[in-house]
Parts: structure tokens; C-alpha cells; sequence
């Protein structure tokens, strides 16, 4: 049981350090990733079957322009948020589990292909986790 | 609880009857992220390697089902230790496990089998996206086949016994310096020697214990984690039964297929000291 003890300790120093005054946004490289990101995304959605359904009817550019609001605003950068709630946006959808993670995984590819580092992708993930309950099965 | 001869297939065309009546179900389960679904323990039931974890085994979310395939081997000192198993999961919420364990001293010629069937629910939460840990409780159903060394050694029953456990797992995301990292705390009720091995009770103790269990891991990338384990043991027989550690490191290339190398020290067995050795384990998921 020490050596447990002991790793939770490292585990417990190692998230301290690494805490810096860089927020997420510049973290991310700023404006220029996020846009390259959100454009990723759009791509991934566009050939992908199963997404690209939900998104048929969509103004693709209010989306891109929302999106890349609402990621800023999530890594804490510096910008407002103009589009609707997580709520309004995605009621009616009726967003199962297992498509909202295929989101997710389109969305790693889409920083991965942004070049965003493995760790800040999970940092940015981290920051998405809470909004998954005001968006799935509504 | 009568075991058929070939649980695993038994199991798989009781699947296979449940999904054919349920035609909207979707086959290829993939509704988790990569590397959070977990492992197969050493005893069947999804978890790390040798403790069994909240998290149900595959990548079913709400609406899907799968199954898996799992064999695993420790190779310590004096004993080898081989488990095929295999495991149906249903809607993130249930799985169904089978497992048989065969128990080799080694230059002896003996070969002991166990059966293990295994049932987990999952009580509350996602392991990823709750903010509380995923929390399940489980069964295993050990049923021994060959229980003459049991009995030799002074179990108090050497046909079979039943753990239960409780378990809490959670994974955060970018916790570690931006790693993804995930733990998990079992609670087992048990009389179990040797998990079954050995059979259940003894001389010196007959009663349930409550045995604690516990792994925590971080993930350096989207395919590899590396962790360590700890599982408390019960020493009914007065064999100065060791509590058990591991340390692994798995590799998960894809949803479908995983692989798991562990250093394994199991302590003192039946007796004799110092058994440690490889843990290696390949799960596969088939649907
Ligand atoms: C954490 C995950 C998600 C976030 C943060 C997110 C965020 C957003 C944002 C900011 C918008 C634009 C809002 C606006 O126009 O005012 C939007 C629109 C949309 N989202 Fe999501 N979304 C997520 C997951 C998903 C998933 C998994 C799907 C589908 C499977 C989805 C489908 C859509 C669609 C179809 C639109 C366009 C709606 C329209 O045309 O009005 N979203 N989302």
C-alpha cells in the first residue's frame, strides 16, 4: 500500500507543476489553431456519414463562426460567445451516447491534424466533458 | 448454478438470441473513447488486470452491445496461471462474463481448473463524463473442478464460492500534466484462497472479508497506459497468503484489440515464497 501512496504523491506533484499562467486559448496557439481546428472539423463532419445527416440542414458558416467562439470561450480566451445555448442548439436532435462520442473522436482527429499536442487536446477535452449532459438525448 | 461445458460458447449464442430480437441495436460497439473501456481481469470481469473495475467491458454505450474474447497468462516462479474468458456487455449498464482458469504447478503434472462466471451492473454514472466516479457492483461465481489440492490443504470448502464487490472508477481528463488519468477502489467480500484456487475458508478464518483493491494508471497517449495494482488477499488457510501487485504497461491500438504486459508480484503461494513473473494478456473485441 506504500508504494501506492507514494505514486499518488508524484501524481499529486506533477499536476501542481505543471500549472502555468498561460491560459488554454494561448496554450492552443491562439485564434489561428482554433480556426484551424474548427475547420478540421467541418471537414471530418463533411465525410462522414453519420454526422454529416445531422448537419444537412445547417448553415455551415454560423456554425463555424459559433464554433469557434464557443472554444474560446471554453480554453478561456479572450472573446464572447454570440450563439445559442448547448440546450437550444442541440434540442430535438436526440443525440445518442455513442454519436456524441463519434463527435469526439472527430474531433480529436481535427486538432491531431491542427498539430495540437496530445496533452493540451486533453485539456481542451477536459473542458467539453461537462457540456455533454445539455447536449445528448434531447 | 450448473456450469455448461463450454460456457464461453454457450454464452455467445445466448447473445447472439438477445441481439437478433433486438434489431435496432447497433453491432460494432464503439461509443466510448479509445483506451477508456478498460481490460479483462484475471478472474474475467472488466477491469485492470487483477481487479475487477466499475467500468463494463467494451465499448457499448446506452444503445449498443458487444462482446469480447480475453487470454491472459502469469508466469511466475513455481505456478502458470492461463485464462480464456469472454464477456458480453449490454447497453453500458450490464455484463455477463465467463472465465476459465487453469492452474499449473509447474513439474508437478497438476492442473487445477476453475470456472468462473461473473455478473456486473453498473449503479451509477460514466466513467469519463459523471463527476463522480462510474460506481458498479458484481458477482463471480467460482465453481473449482478439480478440488483435491484444495482440500489437501485445509479449505473449508472445495466445490465453490462466491465474491462480491463494489467498485469505483473514474478517468480525468488532462489530469497529470495535461495525461489523461484514471484509478479505481474495489471492495470485495470474499472467502476466496488464492481467488478460488485453493479453495474457499479455511482453519483459520471461514467468514467473508472484506478485502480492498485498487489500480491507478496514466495514459501517455491515446494508445498506451501504464500503471500499477494492488489486490488485499484473505489467509484463511494460514499460508501466509500474500496480497498481490502488478505493474503494466497496455497497448491499445485500436477499439478492437488490446494488448497488456505486466510485471507481477504475487507474494508467497501455497506456501512458497516469492512468486513473481510476466503477466501477459490479449483482449479482442468481436463485435
Ligand atoms: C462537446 C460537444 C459539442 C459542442 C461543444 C458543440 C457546440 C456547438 C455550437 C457552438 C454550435 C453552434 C451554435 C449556434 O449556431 O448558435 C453547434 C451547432 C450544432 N451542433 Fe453541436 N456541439 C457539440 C456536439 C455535437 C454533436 C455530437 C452533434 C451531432 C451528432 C452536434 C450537432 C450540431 C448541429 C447539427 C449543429 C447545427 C445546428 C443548426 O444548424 O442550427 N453537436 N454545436
Amino acid at each position: 500500500m506504500k508504494k501506492f501512496a507514494t505514486l499518488c504523491f508524484i501524481f499529486s506533484l506533477l499536476t501542481g507543476c505543471a500549472s502555468t499562467q498561460m491560459s488554454l486559448y494561448d496554450e492552443l496557439g491562439g485564434k489561428d489553431t482554433v480556426a484551424q481546428i474548427v475547420d478540421n472539423f467541418i471537414h471530418e463532419i463533411e465525410y462522414n456519414k453519420t454526422m454529416f445527416t445531422y448537419f444537412a440542414e445547417s448553415d455551415i458558416e454560423r456554425f463555424r463562426e459559433k464554433l469557434n467562439e464557443h472554444l474560446c470561450l471554453l480554453a478561456n480566451g479572450p472573446c464572447t460567445y454570440t450563439g445559442d445555448t448547448m440546450e437550444q442548439v442541440h434540442a430535438g436532435m436526440n443525440i445518442s451516447e455513442s454519436d456524441f462520442n463519434l463527435g469526439v473522436d472527430l474531433f480529436i482527429a481535427a486538432m491531431t491534424k491542427a498539430n495540437v499536442p496530445h496533452t493540451v487536446q486533453n485539456k481542451l477535452l477536459a473542458k467539453m466533458v461537462p457540456t455533454r449532459k445539455e447536449i445528448i438525448y434531447l | 448454478m450448473k456450469i455448461p461445458k463450454y460456457p464461453a460458447l454457450a454464452l455467445l449464442q445466448a447473445g447472439l438470441t438477445i441481439v437478433t430480437l433486438h434489431t435496432p441495436v447497433a453491432l460494432a460497439a464503439d461509443g466510448k473513447l479509445i483506451a477508456t473501456a478498460g481490460l479483462s481481469q484475471i478472474e474475467g470481469s472488466g477491469g485492470g488486470g487483477i481487479v475487477p473495475w466499475a467500468t463494463i467491458s467494451g465499448y457499448d454505450s446506452r444503445d449498443q452491445i458487444s462482446a469480447g474474447a480475453v487470454v491472459t497468462q502469469v508466469d511466475v516462479d513455481d505456478y502458470r496461471l492461463t485464462m480464456l474468458g469472454a464477456s458480453l456487455s449490454f447497453y453500458d449498464s450490464l455484463e455477463v462474463s465467463v472465465a476459465q482458469q487453469r492452474f499449473e504447478i509447474k513439474g508437478a503434472g497438476i492442473d487445477i481448473k476453475q470456472n468462473i462466471v461473473g455478473l456486473k451492473y453498473r449503479l451509477y454514472g460514466d466513467v469519463v463524463y459523471s463527476d463522480w466516479p462510474q460506481l458498479s457492483v458484481g458477482m463471480q461465481y467460482k465453481h473449482l473442478e478439480d478440488g483435491d489440492i484444495a482440500a489437501a490443504v485445509g479449505a473449508d470448502n472445495n466445490s465453490s464460492g462466491t465474491d462480491f464487490y463494489l467498485a469505483a472508477t473514474k478517468v480525468h481528463l488532462g489530469a497529470i500534466a495535461g495525461y489523461n488519468a484514471v484509478w479505481n477502489l474495489t471492495a470485495r467480500a470474499t472467502k476466496a484462497n488464492e481467488m478460488g484456487i485453493l479453495g474457499f475458508g479455511g482453519i483459520k478464518n471461514d467468514d467473508y472479508e472484506i478485502m480492498f483493491e485498487a489500480s491507478a494508471g496514466i495514459l501517455f497517449s491515446r494508445n498506451i497506459a501504464v500503471g500499477i495494482e494492488y489486490r488485499q488477499k484473505p489467509d484463511n488457510l494460514g499460508l501466509g497468503e500474500d496480497n498481490w501487485t502488478d505493474y503494466f504497461i497496455s497497448y491499445i491500438p485500436s477499439k478492437d484489440f488490446n494488448l497488456t504486459l505486466a510485471w507481477a508480484e504475487l507474494g508467497t503461494i501455497a506456501g512458497a515464497a516469492g512468486q513473481s513473473g510476466l503477466y501477459l494478456s490479449l483482449n479482442g473485441q468481436l463485435w
